[in-house]
């Protein structure tokens, strides 16, 4: 079948679609107190420990791919594990946006919260369809649908997962990380 | 599910598009052939919708100081015409085309993807419908197809502008949905034997395209969602009154905008490419060129969005090097023509409609190139920006280019997806009638441009000439309105009682002309071994060979 290929397209479509939105996020880097209000808001350890949840969840995919390769028996407990990551990830996000909203920060506020709630906003939907698929996936495999050892499905679906990682990776450090050490 | 699913009779014929209780068989289809034509009707409706809004546009132009439409309804119908001409008429025209032809040219029985390939036609289908419903509102948008901030922002727009968002939104899911398929089913469904170099020109152009597509359309998807949040969450970034940037919208749109063109060219690029050699009895001239060209467009695509804004002020440099780059571009475009005049040189040339309309593209299109080289340079951009030159130079590519592609492909490939052939008499009516109609429309707005009238204004006041020139691009409106009429009575006539095309009435070259017209739900049974860019002129020559 041809879904790696696929996807793989997919994914960098994609890519160009979170490019816009980071060149509209640098863009208003610019704005009176957007840095300062980086700075003020957000918190870097709560949203680290989460980051390593998600990196870990893209571990945990790896691991279930693996074992279902060399035809183990773990692949399902590993994929709701990914799941069980994928879900702590998105309440920590959810958090993160009610505690924002409580201290005012808001899409319609100012540049900085236009920009951010766009940029991450966009980001946990990605994040929730994949853990859709996680959950139609694990849902199919525990009722006992048949797949080959060699199907390339898994592998597809992880080459999502794994880019969403990759974008969360990226935003993590310009969102979080960098105000620390640049002021545009 | 499985009571859905039904299992292909290898000899049975495509359901007829005539028998009404056929109707649901065809919205539940996932067959290319029927989702390609259904695409074509789609074109069809919104040619119509958005060419009766340009009439109206001219009937407006015909007089100085005229009041047969209100200011706020012309803005409503400029944008509408535009907007729907690119996204709903050409896009779904040629990407239609190509779910058509694809397959067929490379010898496979459907798309990687065909629930995929429905899905793509059904939500562009939607996204059109979706931007008429804003009619219903207070309002169509307003703001030119592309839509500057903050003439896009809630104090400045109607109501319209929301469904143009979505209805754009759901029209690039579309497109870069069937872009992703057809990369996979072109990668990997083509015939055994037929290697990238063996491939037809059109599938090439289809190939670069897709490309072009899910690279283009994700900043013009961002864009249309920062922009709804702007419209209903009262975001900031475009909203120039609260800190935004009208400067990010202008260029992620062009950044989408400018590869668009491309899109809407190349594939036209790949069906005249085809026409050429068809009835031109010659093999391309230049087959690497062709295709390394297409390559070097899609590429230097991207590098020349600035163009767009060159009065938008970001200075020489910026300018000067985006000057250059969309000068090179001219190159490899410009080495294409080349290849098609070479492709004709010497050959046996048969004019039918559909060479015709070849032969007028590369007149019209030149044109339309030579004043597109003369936007390059920066200080007649200034010039003549924002006036009729720009008009005319638009539709001169738009439908000198992709148009005239269209109507080549149409009167090429009607016969294989009806099995009828259209009417030539007709057809050259049809098409003399449209090219003069055309020209007497455009080329006189390069001289209305360069006295100084701007686009986009709802009337003119009665200085020397106005009056006279807007008539006659009036007439020629008319005259190219008249002539969509008697294309659509030569299709509905001969696709009732049009001469019977057979299964290659053209002796083409390429694949599709092996499969009956129309070909049976199965596309083929066995493909012959491909050995050049012509397997069926191959296939011929060795019957002759044996035959001697």
């Amino acid at each position: 079948m041809h879904n790696k290929l696929m996807i793989k397209l997919f994914v960098a479509s994609e890519a160009f679609f979170f490019l816009s939105l980071i060149v509209a996020y640098i863009y208003f880097w610019q704005a009176a107190h957007f840095n300062e209000e980086a700075l003020k808001h957000l918190s870097i350890r709560t949203s680290g420990f989460f980051t390593v949840l998600l990196l870990i969840s893209s571990l945990t995919f790896y691991w279930a791919e693996r074992s279902h390769r060399r035809g183990g028996s773990k692949a399902k407990a590993w994929l709701i594990a990914t799941v069980a990551l994928g879900t702590i990830f998105l309440v920590g996000q959810a958090k993160e946006y009610y505690k924002l909203l409580g201290e005012r920060v808001t899409v319609g506020g100012d540049e900085f919260g236009s920009s951010f709630f766009t940029l991450t906003g966009f980001h946990g939907l990605h994040v929730m369809v994949g853990l859709v698929i996680l959950l139609v996936l694990s849902g199919l495999l525990l009722r006992g649908m048949p797949l080959r050892k060699d199907s390339d499905l898994l592998s597809a679906v992880g080459i999502y997962w794994h880019f969403v990682d990759a974008v969360w990776l990226i935003l993590f450090t310009l969102i979080y990380v960098l105000p620390y050490f640049f002021k545009l | 599910m499985a009571h859905l699913t039904h299992i292909v009779d290898d000899q049975e014929a495509l359901p007829d598009a005539a028998d009404e209780k056929r109707l649901l068989q065809w919205i539940a289809s996932v067959d290319h052939k029927q989702i390609g034509i259904m695409y074509q009707l789609m074109a069809l409706l919104f040619f119509m919708a958005a060419g009766i809004l340009a009439l109206l546009i001219r009937i407006q132009l015909i007089k100085a100081n005229n009041h047969f439409l209100p200011p706020e309804v012309y803005n409503q119908f400029f944008t509408m015409h535009g907007t729907s001409m690119i996204f709903f008429m050409l896009m779904p025209a040629l990407i239609g085309m190509g779910v058509y032809l694809v397959p067929l040219m490379i010898g496979a029985n459907d798309m990687a993807y065909p629930r995929l390939n429905a899905f793509s036609f059904w939500i562009t289908l939607s996204g059109g419908f979706l931007l008429f419903f804003s009619f219903l509102t207070d309002g169509a948008p307003d703001a030119g197809w592309f839509n500057y901030a903050p003439l896009n922002e809630v104090n400045y727009s109607t109501d319209g502008i929301n469904y143009y968002c979505m209805g754009l939104l759901l029209g690039g899911i579309g497109s870069v949905s069937a872009a992703l398929n057809f990369i996979v089913t072109i990668l990997r469904l083509r015939a055994k034997s037929m290697g990238l170099k063996e491939m037809p020109l059109f599938v090439w152009m289809i190939l670069i395209t897709a490309f072009l597509i899910i690279a283009a359309f994700p900043s013009l998807n961002a864009a249309l969602a920062m922009l709804l949040l702007d419209r209903m969450l009262h975001a900031h970034f475009f909203n120039t009154s609260a800190g935004g940037s009208s400067l990010l919208w202008q260029h992620l749109f062009w950044l989408f905008g400018h590869p668009e063109v491309y899109i809407l060219i190349l594939p036209a690029f790949g069906i005249f490419s085809e026409v050429f050699q068809v009835f031109s009895r010659k093999a391309i001239f230049g087959y690497g060129f062709v295709v390394a060209s297409g390559i070097a467009i899609a590429l230097l695509a991207f590098g020349v969005w600035i163009h767009h804004m060159f009065a938008a002020g970001l200075g020489n440099t910026v300018n000067a090097f985006f000057a250059a780059s969309s000068m090179l571009i001219g190159v490899p475009t410009g080495v294409k023509i080349f290849n098609w005049l070479g492709t004709m040189y010497g050959g046996s040339i048969r004019l039918t409609v559909s060479m015709l309309f070849a032969v007028a593209f590369l007149i019209e299109f030149t044109i339309g190139g030579l004043s597109g080289i003369a936007f390059s340079i920066v200080p007649i951009d200034w010039q003549v920006t924002d006036s009729y030159f720009v008009v005319a130079h638009l539709h001169y590519v738009f439908i000198g280019g992709s148009l005239f592609g269209v109507f080549s492909g149409l009167f090429y490939w009607f016969p294989k997806m009806t099995g009828k052939l259209l009417n030539e008499r007709l057809g050259r009516l049809f098409f003399w009638l449209f090219v003069i109609g055309f020209n007497l429309t455009f080329l006189i707005q390069h001289v209305l441009g360069m006295m100084g009238m701007p686009r986009r204004v709802y009337t003119y006041p009665d200085l020397p000439h106005y009056t006279l020139f807007n008539l006659i691009s009036t007439v020629g409106a008319f005259l190219m309105g008249g002539s969509v009429l008697v294309l659509l009575y030569n299709i509905l006539r001969s696709a009732r009682h049009g001469a019977a095309a057979g299964a290659d009435p053209w002796q083409g070259y390429t694949l599709e002309w092996l499969a009956g017209s129309p070909p049976s739900l199965k596309n083929f049974e066995k493909v012959p071994p491909i050995t050049s860019p012509r397997p069926l002129f191959d296939l011929r020559e060795k019957e002759n060979k044996n035959a001697q």
